[in-house]
């Protein structure tokens, strides 16, 4: 076994920690425009390339849509590239990012997730990458700004993986993790560079009759995102699916390489356990909220309450095999999560993990709870709420009320 | 037509393995062009505007030719003929 390498830890807050790990990625391009708040993000890269610090291209564009656009383009001449956004911004980029997925273009993009008008908020919640479930890009989100660097480093390994090849969003919760500061141990730039390695590209078979690696080349020229009609157009989209298959398994041996490295990791990369082995209670959250419920968990334990946390890092791909192991002898299941799904009886990852769990052999009871929109403080006192709301539904056997709110004026 | 590939066989994200020359798109046409040999100057403005260089001159024949292979039947050549020696038919 490899020893941990030597850190330094530094004060950063979420943002500066995204800005970090980066510019220890060696990146070729960045396209971004600024929105709060992960405006710091920007504005720390621009800097370290205004000092000579780094070799990367910036590019200031008008619009996030813009900034997507100069993304793919940036990508597929091979070049490694990242953006940052939230919110509204993330919204306008919309369209550009079905077709980066679509193009197979290896982005890594941090979202500071807050809310969407109207009205307007800049706080944090989930609305903004939860609207871009379906766009083709795996989602991580993470617990703490120590995560968040890691994921960032993790971020470009998976995403330039030669059985991945797919866009991937970093979310860190607006300004629970943005903004706040907290100790981040940090890599050092060269163990940074030898655990990212440089791009890989898959081998392509093109017009001329070559076989070469998937990037724009004077010298071997080819097509990228042509028109595919209704003969083609449904092949390309089951490979984008065959991608995310392929990362519910290339992630944990990312997470483990980097454990080795670092002496950190999250559960297996894709979902994080807490005090679930024997828990007859838990909860279902993703980002920092989890924080907050361990310490919530540890509590109730102490109280001799069988209380445990399953914290989703990887929301696409959706770990729904391991969720129905990890759950499957737990009794009352309550998904915590920040976004709506309006009309649709509960929320995205609530509906998820419910279908998942359709397959346990003892199905146990789910409910949802929708908390913490436009960045409304989910409390310890909230959440051990949510606890004996579990035990009283075990106690009788029933559910009433299957979609909650946490913290809501009634 | 060769045989269309499976998702496992076709190259990622779309990357074109067959050159546009043998990929034709004569068959997206629902009029075609037809053209009055009698009235055509031979002005050649169609072979400028055909947006799919379908219409070619050729030199040994003196005259243009319709490469009805590729001809998506758009009449845009109909309509910017000075003479109307160009009518699209179904």
């Amino acid at each position: 076994m490899k020893s941990i390498v030597k850190q330094e830890i530094q004060g950063l807050n979420g943002d500066e920690a995204v800005a970090l790990a980066v510019k220890q990625c060696d990146v070729d391009v960045v396209a971004a425009y600024p929105i709060t708040p992960q405006t710091i993000i920007v504005e720390k890269l621009s800097e370290y390339v205004a000092n000579g610090e780094v070799e990367t291209e910036y590019v200031c564009t008008e619009s996030e849509h813009s900034a997507m656009a100069a993304c793919l383009a940036a990508s597929a001449t091979g070049a490694r590239v990242f953006t940052a956004s939230a919110s509204a911004g993330l919204a306008l980029m919309h369209e550009m990012l079905f077709v980066t997925s679509g193009c197979r273009a290896p982005v890594v993009m941090a979202i500071a997730n807050r809310a969407l008008s109207a009205p307007l908020n800049i706080h944090g919640d989930h609305s903004d990458a939860m609207a871009e479930r379906d766009s083709g890009w795996i989602q991580i989100y993470c617990e703490n700004a120590q995560e968040v660097y890691d994921s960032v480093i993790q971020a470009f390994r998976i995403a330039e993986h030669l059985d991945i090849q797919l866009p991937v969003i970093v979310g860190l919760d607006g300004f629970t993790l943005s903004h706040t500061l907290e100790n981040v141990k940090t890599l050092s730039d060269d163990a940074v560079k030898g655990f990212v390695g440089t791009r890989q590209f898959p081998v392509v078979l093109t017009h001329e009759g070559k076989t070469v690696p998937y990037k724009l080349d004077p010298e071997s020229p080819m097509t990228m995102g042509p028109v595919a009609l209704p003969n083609y157009y449904f092949e390309f989209k089951r490979q984008q699916e065959e991608a995310m298959r392929n990362a519910l398994a290339v992630i944990p041996q990312i997470q483990d390489e980097y454990a080795e490295m670092s002496g950190r990791r999250y559960g297996d990369g894709l979902l994080e356990q807490y005090a679930l082995e024997d828990a007859e209670v838990a909860i279902v959250c993703l980002g920092s909220t989890a924080g907050t419920v361990k310490t919530v968990v540890d509590e109730l334990r102490a109280e001799g309450v069988k209380a445990g946390l399953l914290r989703v890092r990887t929301y696409r791909p959706f770990p729904a095999e391991a969720i129905v192991k990890a759950l499957g002898n737990v009794k009352a299941v309550a998904v915590m999560e920040r976004s709506m799904s309006f009309g649709g009886r509960g929320g995205a990852v609530f509906h998820e993990v419910r279908h998942a769990l359709y397959d346990a052999t003892a199905r146990p009871f789910v409910v949802n709870y929708i908390h913490g929109l436009g960045g409304r403080d989910t409390n310890p006192t909230q959440i051990r709420r949510v606890y004996e709301d579990l035990q009283k539904i075990i106690r009788a056997n029933r559910v009433d009320g299957l979609v909650r709110f946490i913290g809501l004026r009634e | 037509m060769s045989k269309e590939k499976s998702w496992k066989e076709a190259s990622p994200a779309g990357v074109c393995w067959k050159s546009s020359v043998t990929y034709l798109t004569g068959d997206w046409k629902t009029f075609r062009p037809e053209r009055d040999v009698a009235k055509c100057t031979k002005c050649l403005i169609c072979t400028i505007f055909c947006p799919d260089g379908a219409i070619h001159w050729k030199s040994e024949k003196g005259d243009i030719e319709f490469d009805m292979d590729f001809c998506k039947g758009c009449g845009i050549c109909a309509n910017e003929c000075p003479a109307k020696a160009i009518v699209m038919k179904m």
